[in-house]
């Protein structure tokens, strides 16, 4: 069923067909989002944001609640509410019969050409299950659902088989039996993977979790992040991971994005944003997070004050109201500093790792 | 005077499901199932469990906001299990209660000032505005804050704010439930470092209770872990957290993702495959035999069986 991509066509404006040694295809964008911002009346909620996810990548996306992460998975799935107005461009790239790639404009395409990628193309995993799904159907059906819809299944029967399958590869006890139940009748975890199952039905190039794992507890969210990873994994997909924990970010994906007032303050592979972070703000959510850090004087570390509402954050840099290093240079916008939109930061003071200093 | 603050012996607590059927009687849930520990003065004691585990019940019952079915509740001596609530005003005084949603345990139509002065109106104080502006200056608001109303702050500071209602009368216990649960990280360390300063230039006695082991870990001397309406292991928190005993709380430290250890190479599969190891463990075992870590005991510390479960197996880094 995922067998290797073979790419035959490269989003627009997207990078050429340059072959890496060996006969691995390049890897192709699943979600290439360049320059969106969003508006509401003059209020700026997101601004600048740049955001590659590639076939078979792990992708996180942090910061606190309020940042603009949320607002980003919306812009990509096309979910934004129509008050909104975005400009930018964000292309989706699924795979269509045939290996053909299949891209879609998001924010020029209409309902109908939208309605055709979500569940298909992309998919997404919502925090709370039991609003993510129907409480007056049974779960196997909803599972179901989604293959008939978009046709990929030969017929109503072939779906059903279908969705047993898939409740039973996310581990649900007697999946025969579970895909008769009503969402109400599952644990929070077990609902968490009919989610997931519907998410991966169609096998999507692109799987979006917006904090999938933070209404559940700890021993289940393991089980179920697990669960996420194979199921990307399996199908060779992309993975855009939302969420405020840094750990778990750590245990899932390979890249990040850090966010923050709307904006990617800082971008790149894991282990190098989280040992060596060079924007104030990561390096001030890194020390926040661990608790098993504290400061000289006793007490945790912390970033003064707390995140502004939407659009009330300072003009310049956004996080220089907070910052402890702030200077009138912080005024205007930083520059962004890296090789490209998926390594930098964008910071005038940013900090600095001596050879061989870790944190 | 003794010198412990709160005393719980063999407390139960059921609950009847509503009736399914026109025939039989609801079935019965066994929420709390025999709990017994004490919390001495001073000490900081931490409730770890997951959803469903009873540490909610639990809290409610010694703060008398709920009656066991069985079994015995003392706080400051006071046996408080079987008293009706217009006698438990001196409890009111002297255990007070932070909740994990600050918007929530706030009434939106009242101001800051009348939400902080509410205990203190109910012990029958008048006139606090002082105390008010003493109590927003402790928790770190402006006096200003006082005339405003709690949609207007972020959700850190209407934790203050509860926490500053909390402390207003005074009291000598505090009892905190999942406090930072529903806090931003940078805010959830400002509060847990706000809650560290309190407790210790107050000298009160903490009851903190978080489905989250870390955060217990970091403001807690001693801890409880629950599972299933049972304390399964007790101790001070630095044991229970580095060797925990009981397979039940091994999986809880094992299933929580730590930012060093997935740095190191703890992947999301590595994660679920040590919970899963420990959670087989954990049906093993029966869950009555508790564990209890107390320095005090005479037995000697139970040895963990398997010394392998919290060295992750290495591996390359993501």
């Amino acid at each position: 069923m995922t067998a290797a991509p073979e790419h035959t066509a490269y989003p627009v404006g997207g990078m050429p067909p340059t072959r890496t040694p060996a006969d691995t295809p390049p890897p192709a964008d699943v979600a290439r989002v360049r320059d969106l911002a969003v508006t509401v009346g003059h209020k700026p909620l997101l601004i600048d944001v740049d955001l590659t996810v590639r076939r078979g990548e792990r992708v996180g996306l942090i910061g606190e609640s309020g940042s603009g992460k949320s607002l980003t998975a919306l812009a990509i799935m096309g979910l934004l509410p129509e008050d909104l107005a975005p400009t930018g461009s964000v292309v989706v790239t699924g795979q269509g019969p045939g290996g053909i790639a299949r891209m879609t404009s998001v924010l020029e395409a209409g309902e109908h050409g939208l309605a055709a990628m979500r569940g298909r193309d992309v998919a997404m995993v919502f925090q709370e299950p039991m609003t993510a799904l129907n409480p007056t159907m049974r779960v196997g059906a909803q599972v179901a659902e989604v293959m008939t819809i978009h046709r990929t299944v030969a017929d109503r029967g072939a779906a059903a088989r279908r969705a047993v399958e898939l409740l039973d590869k996310v581990g649900l006890p007697d999946a025969a039996e579970a895909a008769r139940a009503y969402p109400h009748q599952l644990s929070g975890g077990q609902r968490q993977r009919v989610v997931v199952a519907m998410a991966l039905a169609n096998d999507p190039a692109l799987l979006i979790c917006d904090e999938p794992t933070t209404a559940l507890d700890v021993t289940v969210q393991a089980l179920v992040l697990d669960l996420i990873v194979r199921g990307v994994e399996a199908r060779d997909a992309g993975l855009l991971f939302i969420t405020h924990d840094l750990a778990v970010v750590a245990s899932v994906c390979e890249r990040v994005l850090v966010m923050y007032g709307g904006r990617v303050v800082e971008a790149g592979p894991v282990l190098d944003v989280f040992t060596r972070p060079r924007h104030r703000y990561t390096r001030g959510l890194i020390g926040a997070s661990d608790l098993d850090l504290s400061r000289p004087e006793g007490g945790l570390y912390t970033i003064q004050g707390s995140v502004p509402a939407a659009g009330r954050f300072p003009a310049g840099c956004v996080f220089r109201n907070r910052c402890t290093h702030a200077t009138v240079e912080c005024e205007a916008v930083p520059p962004w500093v890296g090789s490209g939109p998926e390594e930098g930061f964008a910071c005038a003071h940013p900090v600095v790792h001596h050879e061989g200093g870790g944190s | 005077m003794t010198d412990v603050a709160i005393s719980v012996r063999d407390v139960v607590r059921d609950y009847r499901r509503p009736r399914t059927s026109l025939t039989k009687p609801g079935s019965v849930v066994h929420a709390l199932r025999g709990v017994s520990f004490d919390v001495a003065r001073g000490q900081r004691f931490g409730i770890v469990g997951e959803s469903g585990c009873g540490k909610s019940t639990l809290l409610r019952i010694i703060a008398g906001l709920d009656q066991p079915t069985s079994g015995s509740v003392q706080v400051g001596g006071v046996e408080i299990s079987r008293l009706p609530e217009r006698r438990l005003r001196f409890l009111r005084a002297q255990l007070q209660l932070v909740f994990q949603d600050p918007m929530g345990s706030l009434d939106p139509r009242m101001r800051v000032r009348d939400i902080i002065a509410e205990p203190l109106v109910a012990q029958g104080h008048r006139d606090n505005i002082g105390r008010v502006h003493e109590l927003l200056d402790a928790v770190g608001l402006q006096p200003e804050a006082a005339d405003r109303f709690p949609h207007q702050f972020s959700g850190g500071q209407r934790q203050r704010i509860s926490i500053a209602r909390a402390l207003a009368p005074d009291p000598r216990i505090l009892v905190a439930d999942e406090p930072v649960s529903a806090l931003d990280v940078s805010v959830r360390a400002q509060v847990l470092n706000l809650l560290d300063e309190l407790v210790q230039r107050l000298s009160l006695t903490l009851v903190f209770v978080s489905h989250d082991l870390s955060v217990v870990r970091h403001v807690c001397d001693t801890v409880a872990v629950m599972s299933r309406g049972e304390i399964v292991e007790m101790g001070p928190i630095g044991d229970v957290y580095d060797t925990p005993a009981h397979p039940y709380s091994r999986q809880l430290v094992a299933a929580a993702p730590r930012l060093q250890a997935a740095l190191a190479g703890r992947t999301a599969a590595v994660l679920a495959a040590e919970t899963l190891a420990a959670r087989a463990l954990s049906s093993n075992a029966s869950s009555r035999n508790a564990v209890s870590r107390n320095a005090a005991d005479s037995d000697s510390k139970p040895t963990p069986p398997t010394p392998e479960q919290t060295t992750p197996p290495p591996k390359d880094a993501p």
